[in-house]
């Protein structure tokens, strides 16, 4: 008998809400398949399984809120038959959601364009319907990709009917907010972190990138951010210590960069999926991979090893015009690289002054695990791998 | 393609990456990535969603002309006729 349990989908998660399952008692499924939709305080994740079997009983219904950890469904394995496996007690629901009130309607009778985009409100969507005491959670979205408009609040105000449907549910900006300050405050906590920072030049790179970009129609062209993440990701081949998790007190080197993205979303907080194995693919496939993942992160349809995965983070806050960043590790990762914006400015180099595009390179590393000494030298690897872009 | 047409078929494709910008909001001669809080792949996108509803050509190198929606009008307005 396999337990599936409820992942942690990130150091911020410690529960999650079943909005939906994508299998039923006597289906089979294999590795990587989506099971099941968890609502968490940053998304709704399709939850992968990553063990072989038949489904045979699922123990929590849609709507329930439950912890990390707890027993959702079980599987039987091969030669295992329905007769021979006993059966499981129910889970007791988390004590929140007992004793919360449920104003929701079930999720499976929710129009299915409400989950798939249930991210993609409109600030002005979101406060109008507090205001009309809408459940933003339940309307359908009509706009694009199911993003719900003001008409659409306008729409289901007109026809709600129901007084139930009034009662407030938790605000999901809130949720997340709460989520970020415990990560980062644990981070903060138990991660004795050190920062380094070094200027890169850039003009091989963007000369690069801007002739790469010539010959390309415009929905094949390349962003910077990817020839970033894979100078990352190559530089951590020689800097294991800087790809891994710290946990139960040790740190566990991870075999692949698995590059967690920070994506900022429209409605406010961030998210930091994980591309895969980023080192070894190529500059096209990335920039295939980042723009899905961003897509479907600012949608809220994220896979539960995108948000669990990432070994290392990345975040570009180059792009809202800082100059350098300084950033928070994610727990249980144990560094975190920041990209400042790329600007012009003097430079000297092999004695003449030149003016060329630099970009502030930042390391936050866990001294549990690195040092300073190893952190520069990681940095300099950076450094040089940008300035060899036609490697990457 | 008149004016407003156009301008039309701007805010249209700018609210499939920002579905919360309202028109009247935006100011045609101020930067509109700062308005509208667009980064470089939504930027990339926003042009994509213009290159596949109006037929038009943007070449990389014309990106640092189109700043303001001021700028993306007359630059599509030129590029249409």
């Amino acid at each position: 008998m396999i337990e599936f349990k409820l992942p942690s989908l990130g150091a911020d998660m410690d529960e999650g809400k079943l909005l939906e399952w994508k299998v039923s008692p006597g289906d089979t499924v294999k590795k990587g398949q989506v099971v099941a939709i968890v609502d968490t305080s940053k998304a709704a994740v399709d939850v992968e399984i990553w063990s072989e079997g038949t489904v045979f009983e699922l123990l929590v219904q849609p709507d329930e809120t439950i912890p990390v950890g707890t027993v959702m469904a079980t599987l039987l394995e091969a030669g295992e038959t329905p007769e021979t496996a006993k059966r499981t007690p129910r889970a007791a629901p988390a004590p929140k959601a007992a004793a919360a009130p449920s104003p929701a309607p079930a999720a499976a009778a929710r129009p299915a364009a409400a989950i798939a985009g249930r991210r993609r409100i409109s600030p002005a969507a979101r406060k109008h319907a507090e205001e009309l005491g809408v459940d933003i959670d339940s309307v359908a979205g009509t706009g694009p990709e199911g993003a719900v408009t003001l008409a659409d609040v306008e729409q289901a105000a007109a026809t709600k009917v129901s007084p139930a449907r009034a009662v407030p549910v938790p605000d999901k900006a809130a949720e997340m907010r709460k989520a970020i300050a415990a990560a980062m405050s644990r981070s903060k906590r138990e991660i004795p972190h050190y920062y380094l920072s070094e200027p890169v030049p850039m003009r091989r790179a963007t000369d690069w990138l801007a002739q790469a970009n010539e010959s390309r129609p415009i929905t094949a062209r390349l962003l910077m951010a990817v020839l970033q993440l894979k100078a990352v990701a190559l530089a951590l081949r020689k800097f294991p210590e800087m790809n891994g998790f710290f946990r139960d007190g040790a740190f566990q080197p991870a075999s692949a960069a698995h590059i967690g993205v920070a994506i900022s979303l429209r409605q406010g907080g961030l998210i930091a999926p994980a591309i895969h194995d980023v080192g070894n693919k190529s500059l096209e496939q990335l920039m295939l991979d980042l723009t899905d993942l961003v897509k479907r992160a600012r949608a809220g349809s994220l896979r539960s090893s995108e948000m669990s995965d990432p070994t290392l983070t990345v975040t570009n806050l180059g792009e809202q015009g800082v100059a350098a960043v300084y950033g928070v590790i994610y727990p249980p990762q144990v560094a975190l690289v920041g990209f400042g914006r790329i600007v012009e400015q003097p430079w000297v180099e092999n004695g003449t002054l030149t003016v060329t595009p630099v970009v502030t390179a930042s390391l936050a590393a866990d001294h549990r695990v690195s040092d300073g000494h190893r952190g520069g030298l990681f940095l300099a690897e950076l450094r040089e791998m940008l300035q060899q872009p036609e490697t990457l | 393609m008149e004016e407003q047409e156009l301008r039309a078929v701007v805010i249209a494709t700018l609210k499939t990456i920002a579905p919360e910008v309202e028109d009247g909001d935006l100011r045609a001669d101020r930067p509109l990535r700062n308005q509208v809080d667009l980064d470089s792949m939504d930027w990339l996108n926003f042009l994509i969603g213009l290159h596949e509803k109006l037929k038009v050509e943007i070449p990389e190198a014309d990106y640092a002309k189109l700043v303001t929606l001021g700028d993306v009008l007359d630059y599509l307005q030129k590029k249409l006729k």
